[in-house]
């Protein structure tokens, strides 16, 4: 065993750096993690360090910035058109993710069930998913305009109303408008989700259940919703964040107007950053939507953590 | 505790009819076993008496009330599934107790109840347990907890002790079974293990294509199989079967394959030359100077007794002795069925004769 050990040794001494680099186990791992860091780094990283240090500055499109420290911030917590947006992004956040989980539920349960043409209805309600949400905003833009609109069109038809209704040009009106447009693009994401939650729970819990007498509502309220508590969880998280930072929809139909009354964080940051100039405000903004995000993750990593009855194991 | 009459019940999923006709009278507090190969309808049936399957013709009744239209929950029955349906995020005492908790009783009621039923089925320490946390045998006990906490009229088992291992099937048997010695109540108990049914049923109903087969006692089943199917459904290892003819000139014998002869007790009335299947269990052969020649082809000795495979006419059977014999492959044996107990049925029909 000695004199064979010795021969190892005297192997592995004759070899050189590079091969034994190559063999070891700690070296090759961090050379398969290089790709993906590289990339992580290149386009997550650094233009998030870019975004903090350029918040810090009064960089200009054109001009190089100086560091100015937290004046941007200063000024924006006196600025009432920053405060709105930040109202309106919450207003946005929380009604639209209200209204989606709740309409994403009922829906998820319908197709659950046993319809007819089921495929194909399901189809349809990942339709809004799939269309490029510019394509679907513009088509939004022409619902609410103010003389085309095909709903005020209906209404006075039906004779309902007696003149058009201003949808984009009056704040709460237009406020309403996007949230709903929001929520239509949403909804489709929160029911498919779901309906894949729903499919995972057993069906003979159900018979069991049916069984021991519990009635509709009994089922839905003891079964399926502490089953489907873990995939409401990350669903909703998910549709909060990507509420939270939408762009594309305010841009396209309202452009944050009317008087900044549907501007969000990242349209008002868009706007004076690119539009304005103002790279560091906009940075700024920005910045400004991290605690609101960190305080949703936070929120929905507690609420993710797995729940006693799902760790496995004995105790 | 209560009989249940299944009179005339058919089942049909849009054309295609799975139970053609199927009656069965079940006594109270009879523990009975539905037997058969999958896709006989077993579980359709039990599934049909539990209200989880709609009845398309035929009645079903629970003590004297028909139960045709009357919803699952009202049915008064228990069930303990396959796959046992624990509610995950229930404890051990919250499921056992889930359906006294619907019913609006009060918790001190309810607890008093589950501490019972879990004494019975030694599960008082793991009351505060999950689903996730128990072994496939607690398991299966906890499913066996919900349905006495509910103390019903009937017990409904759908093939429960599948998802077992060898050993632990075994326990539960002698388990569910001491169960019903005491607590007595009417019990339909759905496998496709004949051991299964021999050891626990007090009336085996055995099942197959949607009919049933034969109904009666383990021993009668065994004894006196009514046909075929039977003969070859119930023991283990299975039933040998020969084809050939019966022989009627003095004594009655039977003519096996390529002219083997095999001894009859009595041929029945006007059978010479009739077609016929020849049926023996491999535990009725033995050694015998006048028994047939047949040709040892394996031998498979599992300690309690041996398992030889011999070739009888051309045509392979198996037989199975107590005693240790010693025999290697190729040997050349006479084999001698017990005439008092071989089994004679009709070729064409499969009927006993």
């Amino acid at each position: 065993m000695a004199v064979m050990a010795e021969s190892v040794a005297a192997q592995v001494k004759r070899s050189s750096l590079w091969t034994r680099a190559f063999e070891s186990r700690n070296f090759l791992g961090a050379m398969f993690m290089v790709p993906a860091i590289a990339i992580l780094i290149l386009f997550l990283a650094y233009p998030l360090a870019l975004g903090f240090w350029l918040g810090l500055t009064d960089t200009k499109i054109g001009g190089a910035g100086r560091y100015i420290g937290f004046q941007n911030f200063v000024s924006l917590a006196k600025d009432s058109v920053f405060w709105l947006s930040v109202f309106n992004t919450i207003f946005y956040t929380v009604t639209a993710s209200v209204v989606k989980f709740a309409v994403g539920l009922y829906l998820a349960l319908l197709l659950n069930e046993r319809l007819p043409f089921k495929s194909m209805i399901r189809a349809i309600v990942l339709l809004p998913f799939v269309v490029p949400t510019v394509l679907s905003a513009i088509a939004f833009w022409w619902i609410y305009d103010s003389q085309f609109s095909i709903i005020s069109w209906v209404l006075i038809k039906a004779g309902l109303i007696t003149r058009y209704i201003d949808f984009l040009g009056d704040p709460w009106n237009a406020r309403w408008s996007v949230v709903a447009a929001n929520i239509w693009r949403g909804v489709p994401f929160v029911a498919i989700t779901l309906l894949a939650g729903l499919q995972t729970i057993s069906p003979s819990l159900y018979e069991a259940a049916n069984l021991d007498g519990a009635t509709n509502l009994q089922r839905f309220r003891h079964i399926t919703l502490p089953m489907l508590s873990p995939i409401i969880a990350v669903v909703m998280t998910f549709s909060v964040l990507m509420t939270f930072t939408d762009f594309q929809l305010i841009y396209t139909i309202t452009r944050g107007g009317p008087i900044n009354s549907t501007h969000l964080m990242a349209t008002l940051s868009f706007q004076r950053a690119i539009t304005g100039g103002n790279l560091g405000e906009g940075a700024a903004i920005s910045n400004a939507m991290i605690p609101f995000l960190v305080a949703a993750i936070l929120l929905s990593f507690f609420g993710l953590q797995r729940s006693r009855w799902q760790q496995g194991g004995r105790d | 505790m209560s009989s249940v009459q299944i009179r005339d019940v058919r089942k049909s999923f849009g054309n295609f009819e799975v139970l053609h006709g199927v009656s069965i009278p079940i006594e109270d507090g009879q523990f009975v076993v539905l037997v058969g190969p999958s896709g006989c309808g077993k579980s359709t049936l039990l599934r049909m008496l539990a209200g989880l399957e709609n009845i398309t013709s035929g009645t079903i009744s629970i003590g004297d009330r028909v139960v045709n239209n009357i919803q699952p929950k009202e049915r008064d029955i228990a069930m303990v599934f396959q796959n046992y349906a624990l509610y995950p995020h229930m404890t051990v005492g919250e499921n056992m107790g889930f359906s006294m908790k619907l019913r609006g009783e009060s918790t001190g009621e309810i607890n008093k109840r589950v501490k019972r039923a879990a004494e019975i089925l030694a599960l008082s320490p793991l009351l505060e347990r999950y689903p996730r946390q128990l072994s496939g045998g607690q398991r299966q006990r906890v499913a066996m907890g919900r349905a006495i906490v509910r103390d019903p009229q009937v017990f409904l088992f759908d093939e429960p002790l599948s998802n077992l291992d060898a050993k632990l099937r075994v326990a539960m048997r002698t388990e569910i079974k001491e169960l019903h010695q005491r607590l007595k109540t009417t019990t339909v108990y759905v496998t496709h293990d004949q051991i299964e049914a021999m050891t626990m049923a007090d009336k085996i109903v055995v099942m197959h294509d949607g009919i049933v087969e034969q109904m009666g006692t383990p021993l009668e089943l065994y004894d006196k199989p009514e046909n075929q199917f039977v003969a070859g459904f119930i023991g283990s290892p299975a039933m040998n079967f020969l084809k050939g003819h019966v022989r009627v000139n003095g004594v009655a014998t039977f003519e096996g394959p390529n002219g083997v002869k095999l001894p009859l007790k009595n041929a029945p009335a006007a059978s010479d030359g009739r077609p016929a299947v020849y049926g023996v269990r491999p535990e009725h052969f033995t050694i015998a100077d006048d028994g047939a020649e047949a040709e040892i082809v394996v031998v498979e000795p599992t300690g309690s007794e041996t398992q030889v495979f011999a070739k009888v006419g051309g045509e392979q059977v198996v037989a199975v002795f107590r005693e240790r014999h010693q025999f290697n492959p190729g040997d050349k044996v006479r084999l001698k069925p017990d005439p008092s107990v071989v089994h004679l049925f009709d070729e064409a029909t499969g009927k006993r004769m």
